[in-house]
């Protein structure tokens, strides 16, 4: 037989289905995947060292450019582990908005990640479909941030203001058709054939395989680990809520997205449960330390323009110590990890992205698969490339 | 408490004299070792008290504020267990390396690359030690606390206070 040689090929930073400024060299053994080689850092813009220049507020806007598919899943994990470091009690209906945010943040981040997989595997309804559902979500973020993406809205204590009146209809309104939309997916692909054939059996990874290499999220439930923060290790009170976390058994691409989809109809039903326990009350933490004032006062009482003075430009002095906090973000267990030291700036922010411990996975799930399921594998992944770079 | 934290009993039983803190803070154990026992203690870990996720590894640079300079730090989850441990271990400037934890932790590949990157501690047995977010001929580490804001070579911003 005649020598046969691999060869290599270049695939991205710029390429439709890379998610992004992801760079990954192949080398072929004909249309045979024999390494992936990923080079990434196209997108850093060194968000921990910046954060070790600035006050503990004025960080929270870098971390809505993380994951910029879910700013307010980003925001919760930041705002948390500041409020463990500084031990602040916010107020329960702050929690519930927070709650009800970080769901449809999950929803919003799946849609994203349905439209481009079944795009990327050549279903290009879907993608349209799941956009539109998308521009709902959107719509909610602009009525109480004012900003369609990144909408910083978390404050350290609570929200930076109460949502408006409309807000619970639109919501209310919004997870009622949901379930429906899912179903029109699950129409589309469930048992479609050309879907089966491309993720069933693709991108295999055991249990086992996936915790040593760091997977989490829906990628670990796919793979049949019955593990979510939200539940094993509550915050924000998820305790009080009622919800189901699917796992997969086959390890696969199918798998995960089954997992996905049936997390997208629980995110929906965690929302409901959250607005039947709306009250009205304060959405603020009552800690002026730490804390900004309430608009209102800050425009009508020299007190109140000085408190938010103050915060503004000298943020507040952390107690000497280090906390770290996980969240289950969409893709996975987003971590912020600060080590004070007694200054009203971090000593050093670590953020733990999920998308980058979850793309080390990539040669693992694609060696010795054909080109095409590459692509499958990387939109199972669901990465981000804001997050991986930072 | 700290004291009644189960790998803490264990660890104070196994590995007496390489742990030089134990720590809690905000519900927290961190627990600060020594350099030479790392790797074993982390697995010892992992096969004993079923620490299974690397959760994080990651370094803190702590120039002119400890008498070493770097932390390296692991953050540890056990799946099993729901509970989490933070293992900490001091490296110095002049001996800035430290055994790689692939071993134990596939996940160490990229998080220890990311850390040989941004803080310039090289990993002893790394298989794949390259630069992984800045490019491959970048000079200096970034994320310590001697490299400017700004980058190498430019005026410093004075535009903002903070």
């Amino acid at each position: 037989m005649a020598a046969t040689e691999t060869m290599t090929l270049n695939m991205g930073p710029q390429h439709p289905s890379t998610h992004g400024v992801l760079r990954l060299v192949l080398e072929l053994d004909g249309e045979v995947i024999v390494k992936v080689t990923p080079h990434i850092g196209f997108l850093h813009r060194g968000v921990e060292k910046l954060s070790e220049h600035r006050t503990y507020h004025q960080i929270l806007p870098l971390t809505d450019r993380l994951d910029y598919l879910a700013p307010m899943s980003n925001n919760l994990g930041y705002i948390l582990t500041v409020e463990k470091l500084m031990a602040v009690e916010v107020p329960e209906r702050a929690e519930t908005i927070r709650i009800i945010m970080a769901e449809l943040t999950r929803l919003e981040s799946h849609l994203v990640w349905i439209a481009c997989h079944a795009l990327d595997i050549g279903a290009m309804t879907v993608f349209i479909y799941a956009f539109r559902e998308r521009e709902t979500v959107m719509e909610i973020y602009e009525l109480i941030s004012g900003a369609r993406m990144t909408s910083n809205f978390f404050r350290v204590g609570g929200l930076s203001q109460d949502v408006p009146d409309e807000f619970v209809k639109k919501v209310s309104d919004f997870i009622d058709v949901m379930p429906g939309y899912l179903d029109q997916y699950e129409g589309l692909l469930t048992t479609n054939p050309i879907w089966l054939k491309r993720t069933v059996g693709n991108g295999v990874i055991s249990a086992e395989d996936a915790i040593d290499i760091g997977l989490t999220g829906p990628a670990l439930r796919g793979s049949g680990v019955d593990w979510d923060l939200r539940r094993d290790n509550p915050y924000s009170g998820y305790e009080k809520y009622q919800f189901k976390v699917p796992t997969g058994e086959n390890c696969d691409t199918f798998d995960r997205y089954k997992v996905r989809l049936i997390e997208m109809r629980e995110a929906c039903k965690i929302v409901r449960q959250a607005l039947d326990r709306l009250k009205p009350g304060p959405v603020l933490a009552d800690c002026p330390q730490v804390c900004y004032p309430p608009k209102e006062n800050v425009y009508n009482s020299i007190e109140g323009l000085i408190h938010h003075f103050k915060i503004a430009s000298e943020g507040f002095a952390a107690p000497e110590g280090e906390v770290y906090h996980g969240v289950e973000a969409p893709k996975g267990e987003l971590g912020f990890y600060i080590v004070s030291d007694g200054g009203n700036k971090p000593e050093r922010l670590r953020i733990r992205p999920p998308s980058f411990v979850n793309l080390q996975a990539i040669e693992q799930m694609s060696v010795g698969s054909m080109i095409a399921d590459l692509v499958a594998v990387i939109g199972t992944l669901d990465i981000v490339l804001g997050e991986i770079d930072r | 408490m700290a004291e009644n934290n189960r790998a803490v009993l264990k660890l104070k039983e196994k590995f007496a004299a390489s742990i030089i803190e134990v720590v809690e803070f905000r519900g927290e154990v961190t627990v600060t070792v020594a350099k030479d026992a790392i790797i074993e203690i982390l697995s010892f870990l992992k096969q004993s008290l079923q620490y299974n996720l690397l959760t994080d590894l990651t370094a803190v640079d702590y120039l002119g504020k400890k008498e070493e300079r770097f932390m390296m730090v692991y953050q540890l989850y056990s799946i099993p267990n729901k509970d989490r441990l933070r293992v900490k271990t001091p490296v110095t400037e002049v001996a800035c390396t430290i055994p790689t934890a692939i071993p134990v932790w596939k996940t160490a590949n990229w998080l220890e690359r990311e850390v040989f990157d941004l803080f310039g501690i090289t990993f002893s047995g790394h298989p794949d030690l390259r630069r992984i977010l800045m490019t491959d001929d970048w000079v200096g580490h970034p994320l310590r606390k001697d490299y400017p804001l700004q980058g190498p070579d430019r005026e410093p911003y004075k535009g903002r206070l903070s």
